[in-house]
């Protein structure tokens, strides 16, 4: 195995461990290439197409490569009430981009995420993991743009 | 005396929430003006509304702080115990609320085994050693205490299942994937006192004969991670974890974000490094789980709520509450309403008292509360006397589920709140059941087509009868409960979905389709803020905002310093030829 995947050695490998060794992947690299998963599926002797299987059925796995400032917009059912769909416009408005997707410059990436568990803020967004709340427009622009000011 | 001699601790809350509200910072600075005096980081109070909250601890007694600004000023006020920003609790949920299994959450350090003990930790899994295994089943199933995670199945009972099997393992999992949107009473437990959930575990391991511990966490809780993770650590190095004769493994296992992996069976295919898809039972867990084993699954909360019964006894436990459903119950109280945040309340105290005494909702401007997540329904207002516990809500069309509880204010449209949940769960269907893997979807896209403007009245037929029979033709609680939030809002709410089909109005001029943006001359102070900010350019010069060009994305709305600009009925703004 190629010595970039070192990390893994430290996951034991009996295939219960699959997830484990996915989310290790993506802490690392911020995604889960086509690359990695051929390395996974080596490192617990698993068909490609068993890893592809599971990695596909759970949300939290990402395919493609996320922005420098990953931004995820909470779409709970508090923040909806609170209109999380307006947030996600506004958002894509500013920077330009879709749910889902990352900037030209990878500076940015949009998705919208089942719930932070913040819902007495809503509504909420986050930002490489630190949490926004109460947000408005005015709001929402201005951390954006100190976020690209950095 | 000098004041600064008065105070003996700081406490600064900086759970998830906290820290969202800007905790992070107050800490920092109340470290670096405190001097010699210990500040501590504690979990969540279930004061969420009144974030960042600081507790000083003084010869005279505790004073609390709410919304503490980051910055040395709003530090320095507090510091000098000023009058101004200080923290009570409100009137209504000091005399609804009661705490029991919250009642050490914010107040001790998280991540101090000594601390919890000091305040009558432990004291469960003392007296439980003290008894026979089955003696311990025997005191949960006195209690009444029911499976806090949704279902309600009594948790003694499940016990006894466990503990009756005979075999070389037996597991014991903690169900953390709190997956319902709108829900974070585990979240808050497991981060403010990971060490009372982790006594439940411990008990529970004692009266079942457990071998093996698993916690399966969402990932989306890291604090919540790190701190069980202290705890276990503290558990090991104090041998607590030596019972029935060898030592115990606790293991705590990120899950990936599946709304389904909170059933039982798809938990267990996870924990296995499987997709998360439920099988049919029987066999149940309790005969075939984790890796065949015998297996029994219990809430994070259900075990929060072990150590109050090991600890004050199964009878005195079961006073509180109602006839079917004994003890309290955590409610993750949000929407729209002044005081959102954790509540703890005993079985059987009724919705109106949560929403309004508790929550400070205002009475005129509430429709609905939503129980149970994207599986649960709306209860209208008219129907708030109703009891919370697990039979009433049921009738309703509603259930429990894990508490979450969303106030649904007047101004909101439940046919978009009934389509937002459809859109959650048709994409949280693991696929394996066709009536939920199909039926979600279609229900799903009859919903966007109504709220689009082009629904017909047959739609609503339709509707009932996929919903009634995704229900029966589905394997597990997610299928079985996805079509309940439109079945709710279509018994308690036709006249919504009725004005959406027949008249192509929304009432509450939510559903964009259906609404046009009109501008009010005569208040205009012709700032031109929403001509700037329109990022569309559909405001003219002469300040009318063209319904062609509009997307309704409210930006003009909210910059409008004189609140001139509305949302109206469609046909009543402006088009352009």
């Amino acid at each position: 195995m190629q010595e970039h995947y070192d990390y893994l050695k430290k996951i034991d490998k009996d295939p219960s461990n699959l997830i484990k060794g996915l989310q290790a992947v993506q802490a690392s690299e911020g995604y889960v290439s086509d690359e990695s998963i051929k390395a996974v599926a080596a490192y617990f002797s698993l068909p490609i197409v068993e890893v592809e299987g599971v990695l596909s059925f759970y949300a939290q796995f990402k395919r493609n490569k996320p922005g420098k400032f990953h931004i995820c917009v909470c779409d709970g059912t508090a923040c909806h009430i609170k209109g999380s769909t307006l947030i996600l416009d506004w958002i894509s408005t500013e920077l330009g981009i879709n749910d889902g997707e990352t900037d030209e410059k990878g500076l940015f990436s949009l998705e919208t995420v089942a719930c932070l568990g913040c819902c007495s803020l809503a509504p909420v967004l986050s930002i490489n993991g630190k949490v926004y709340g109460n947000l408005d427009r005015k709001g929402t622009v201005k951390i954006l743009r100190e976020y690209r000011a950095k | 005396m000098n004041i600064s001699d008065k105070i003996t601790r700081i406490r600064v809350g900086t759970a998830s929430c906290g820290i969202a509200a800007g905790a992070d910072e107050v800490l920092e600075l109340i470290k670096k003006n405190a001097g010699n005096i210990p500040v501590e980081e504690v979990g969540c109070i279930g004061h969420c509304y009144a974030e960042p909250l600081v507790d000083i601890e003084t010869v005279d007694g505790v004073v609390s702080f709410s919304h503490v600004p980051a910055t040395e000023k709003g530090v320095a006020n507090l510091l000098s115990l000023s009058s101004e920003g200080r923290f009570s609790v409100p009137e209504g949920r000091k005399a609804k609320e009661l705490h029991k299994v919250i009642r050490l959450a914010g107040r001790i350090c998280p991540t101090s085994y000594d601390e919890y003990v000091a305040n009558g930790g432990y004291e469960g899994l003392c007296n439980a050693l003290a008894m026979q295994p089955d003696e311990v089943v025997g005191e949960v199933k006195k209690s009444g205490l029911r499976g806090r995670g949704g279902g309600g199945f009594p948790t003694g009972m499940k016990w006894g299942f466990l503990a009756a099997k005979k075999a070389e393992q037996k597991i014991l999992i903690c169900n953390a994937d709190e997956g319902d949107p709108g829900a974070f009473m585990d979240r808050s437990l497991m981060e403010s006192v990971p060490h009372q959930v982790l006594e439940g575990m411990l008990i529970a391991a004692y009266a079942t004969g457990a071998t093996k511990i698993f916690i399966y966490c969402r990932a989306e809780y890291p604090l919540a991670i790190k701190h069980l993770q202290i705890a276990i650590e503290q558990i090991y190095a104090r041998k607590l974890n030596d019972l029935n004769g060898r030592s115990l493994e606790i293991i705590v296992k990120e899950g990936a974000g599946a709304f389904v992996c909170g059933e039982e069976t798809a938990l267990i295919h996870s924990l296995e490094g499987k997709r998360g898809t439920p099988r049919f039972r029987p066999p149940f867990p309790t005969d075939s789980g984790w890796k065949e084993w015998p297996t029994m699954i219990n809430n994070v909360e259900t075990f929060g709520n072990v150590p109050l019964i090991i600890a004050e006894g199964g009878e005195k436990y079961a006073e509180t509450g109602t006839e079917g459903s004994k003890g309290t119950k955590l409610f993750a109280l949000a929407g729209d309403l002044k005081y959102p945040g954790l509540v703890e309340v005993p079985m059987g105290t009724t919705l109106a008292e949560i929403v309004f005494e508790i929550g400070g909702a205002d009475p005129e401007n509430v429709k609905a509360v939503q129980t149970g997540g994207p599986s649960g329904g709306c209860i209208p207002v008219e129907l708030f006397d109703t009891p919370v516990d697990y039979d009433s809500l049921r009738s309703l069309g509603a259930i429990m589920g894990s508490g979450g509880m969303i106030v649904i204010g007047k101004n909101r449209c439940m046919v978009e709140t009934a389509r937002y949940f459809l859109d959650f769960t048709h994409r949280e269907s693991c696929g394996k059941c066709t009536f939920c893997r199909i039926g979600t979807k279609r229900m799903f896209e009859t919903l966007e087509r109504i709220v689009g403007g082009n629904g017909v009245p047959e739609d609503l037929d339709f509707l009932e009868d996929m919903g009634n029979k995704i229900r029966k033709g589905s394997l597990c609680g997610l299928g079985q409960t996805a079509p309940n939030p439109v079945l709710a809002t279509l018994r308690y709410f036709r006249n919504e979905y009725e004005a959406h089909v027949l008249k192509h109005q929304c009432e509450a001029l939510i559903c964009n389709a259906l609404v046009d943006v009109k501008l009010e001359q005569s208040n205009c102070i012709k700032c031109k803020l929403c001509i700037k900010n329109c990022p569309v350019d559909a405001v003219s010069d002469d300040f009318i905002i063209d319904n062609n060009k509009c997307t309704r994305c409210n930006t003009c709305i909210e910059v409008c310093p004189k609140n001139t600009i509305f949302r109206v009925k469609k046909g009543e703004g402006f088009y352009s030829e």
